[in-house]
């Protein structure tokens, strides 16, 4: 089943593409363009292994990933972000250039930690894992040197990306988890957009940089 | 029959539905506390009943400890949530429309602390924490001023974080399990992982423990993964502060020393008790010296939250059925004092109308009962005695002198800064000139007063059943 292993690597490895992808965009509407393709990717991937392993369960993420991170969520936010008025382009704390130098570290520091870590384990089964948690760390990192709210969302769900390439790639991996994790992306979903939305009531920017002032106990 | 261990669950999340259906704001207080009651009354039923170790659930010495404080403070503090948020009402603080949902959330935070207590699943209970989490997010940012937002905010994004850490270090612990225990549900088991434990991996158990670490440590306010904690405190309303301080903050410690058992269950694996004890010193330290700079009141009391958790980790770290026996009794009597003062602070904060330290003066004075009541929660959080958070900390102490006397003398120096900064407090609180309005207080003292009673009990008197629990409790943290 060696090709089996190719095409999900390979799918894999797309949506590590598409994370670094979202690190060097310069408007809000492409990095939200960027998310979709990663979800989309991960939706293939899922159904790929789903097909493989013979694990139909598998399939309604697919379906999850597909529909709600990769049509709905970014359209949902691009509606926002174009009806808010909020700048169009991506506030940055860290330039292009360092981001994606730390990221590549970060991929690296992934493929040395799982390397070592999983001798036991099938070799297929360490690459899968050391590319999803290649994802985890770089969407952290998305989270931290980019600014706006809308960009940190984005950050956040493409972490919990590959989290689910970690979760179906672990096989056998009772369903309960992954619904689960879609189940968590709901949520932190509407958490997230009752947030935004409030924060426009006050303030005229979704800049987490206004929040900044309003820290209770710095006055 | 239907089993204690379900109607844990149960009756929160049944009424939890119930309360979605009743509008008035009274009548969800009312259910609220009949509701905590109930779950209180199974939480004991639970204590009486058999131990069991099943499919979804487990029940031991251990978890049996965390619910029944669960669900103690669960109950003292919808009594007193009923009066306070009646008095946000009324001052016109929240809106009706706001706290329209409060109750229920109240009842299925509660119902998914105790899901994550009870579970003997490692992904069931990962979705009990995260699902408590994101509803207290909510409840912080009930009060929606710029601040709330900000704090809710920040404890959103933290917490998801560290979910997420903690869920890959869940996916870490199943790759471990499954040559052992083959695919499926059986390698998300936690007893069944116990049992194998020695047959592990124990390159991926130490990968694993250290994303559990940072993950759920990050949600027991660990420095220098703390930064979300004072803020959801300070902002978010007082009965939240308590419940957080008191019970999630306990919950996933919880999970931290399920792992921990696990991992040290291998000889080859990392010892998890070094880590902890390090994290937990530099929380204790760090959290007593931040004490000073404090100039809100429940932000102080949050910082005081922090520095007690540091002593647990440090206690659970050191290990040892003396040391844990220690670490246990003092999360029971920081939970029962921490929450008592919050709902002190509640009742404070709605007499003169501030949570600024500086406008807080000369309590004694205007509100001579209130006064007596905090300054006696307060010194009891300081560790004097009669009170049993002196008894645990100096068992604590105790415990780690005679295994080593220098290390001793860390946790030692951090409680006494830390009690430094409270009694510097407590005395600007209570004595001095009062300044700035001053209202009536019309809630009622019973729930700080029996936390206060609890407290006091246990130091004078504990009584050999409870203290033969916490041993077998203890001997099962190894």
């Amino acid at each position: 089943m060696s090709g089996a292993h190719d095409i999900s690597h390979l799918l894999a490895g797309a949506m590590l593409v598409t994370s670094f992808a979202l690190l060097y965009q310069e408007r809000v509407a492409s990095v939200l363009n960027a998310f979709a393709a990663q979800s989309i990717t991960l939706a293939l991937a899922v159904a790929w292994t789903a097909w493989s392993d013979n694990r139909p369960d598998l399939f309604i993420t697919a379906l999850i990933a597909l529909s709600l991170k990769g049509i709905v969520i970014p359209l949902a936010l691009r509606r926002m972000v174009e009806r808010l008025g909020i700048h169009r382009q991506v506030e940055k704390v860290v330039g292009v250039g360092p981001a994606l130098l730390v990221g590549l570290a970060l991929t690296g520091l992934a493929q040395a930690l799982v390397a070592k870590v999983a001798t036991g384990t099938a070799s297929h089964a360490r690459e899968a894992l050391a590319l999803a948690l290649a994802i985890v760390l770089l969407g952290f990192l998305m989270m931290i040197v980019r600014r706006n709210a809308v960009t940190q969302v984005v950050g956040f769900m493409s972490m919990e990306n590959g989290l689910i390439l970690a979760a179906t790639g672990a096989r056998g991996m009772p369903l309960v988890v992954e619904v689960s994790v879609a189940f968590s992306v709901l949520i932190a979903l509407f958490v997230f957009a009752v947030f935004v939305f409030r924060i426009r009531e006050r303030f005229d920017t979704v800049d987490i940089e206004a929040l900044d002032r309003m820290r209770g106990d710095r006055r | 029959m239907i089993q204690p261990w379900q109607l844990v669950v149960l009756v929160p999340f049944a009424a939890a539905l119930l309360l979605v259906a009743i509008p008035s704001y009274r009548a969800g207080a009312v259910v609220n506390v009949i509701a905590s009651a109930l779950t209180l009354a199974t939480g004991g039923w639970l204590v009486v009943s058999d131990r069991l170790v099943g499919d979804y659930a487990i029940i031991d010495e251990l978890n049996i400890v965390f619910v029944v404080i669960n669900t103690l403070v669960g109950f003292t503090t919808a009594l007193f949530s009923a009066a306070y948020i009646g008095h946000e009402i009324e001052s016109g603080r929240l809106s009706p429309a706001f706290v329209r949902f409060y109750h229920a959330m109240f009842q299925a935070m509660m119902g998914s602390m105790n899901v994550a207590l009870i579970a003997n699943n490692i992904g069931v209970m990962w979705v009990g924490l995260e699902l408590a989490t994101l509803i207290t997010v909510v409840m912080v940012g009930l009060y929606r001023t710029p601040q709330a937002i900000e704090a809710a905010w920040k404890y959103f994004i933290l917490a998801s974080v560290g979910i997420s850490l903690a869920f890959f270090g869940t996916i870490l612990i199943y790759l471990a399990g499954q040559p052992a225990l083959g695919e499926g549900v059986p390698a998300m088991t936690w007893s069944l992982l116990h049992g194998v434990a020695a047959r592990l991996d124990p390159a991926i158990l130490d990968l694993a423990f250290i994303f559990l670490l940072v993950g759920y440590g990050t949600k027991v306010g660990l420095a220098p993964l703390h930064a979300w904690l004072p803020d959801a405190h300070a902002e978010g309303p007082t009965p939240i502060s308590a419940v957080l301080s008191g019970l999630l903050l306990n919950v996933a410690l919880y999970a931290l020393l399920r792992f921990k058992m696990l991992v040290s269950a291998h000889p080859d694996a990392l010892d998890p008790g070094q880590i902890m004890v390090v994290m937990g010193l530099v929380s204790l330290i760090f959290a007593a010296f931040m004490l000073y700079q404090r100039r809100d009141i429940k932000r102080l009391f949050a910082y005081s939250s922090i520095e007690h958790m540091g002593l647990m980790v440090f206690a659970f770290g050191m290990g040892g059925p003396l040391a844990n026996f220690a670490g246990l009794l003092h999360m029971a009597m920081h939970s029962l004092t921490k929450s008592g003062i919050f709902f002190a602070v509640g009742h404070i904060a709605q007499a003169k109308g501030t949570q600024r330290l500086a406008d807080i003066r000369g309590l004694s004075v205007t509100h001579p009962r209130l006064a007596v009541l905090f300054a006696l929660a307060v010194l009891a959080i300081c560790g004097l005695p009669p009170f049993g958070v002196f008894m645990s900390e100096f068992l604590i102490l105790t415990t780690t002198f005679a295994r080593d006397p220098w290390l001793a003398l860390l946790p030692a120096f951090g409680l006494l800064v830390g009690f430094g900064a409270l009694l510097l407090r407590l005395q600007g609180t209570i004595f001095g000139e009062p300044v700035g309005p001053s209202h009536r207080v019309d809630g009622s003292f019973v729930p700080v007063m029996l936390h206060l009673a609890l407290v006091l009990a246990a130091g004078i008197f504990l009584p050999p059943m409870l203290v033969t629990w916490f041993q077998r409790a203890a001997e099962l943290l190894g």
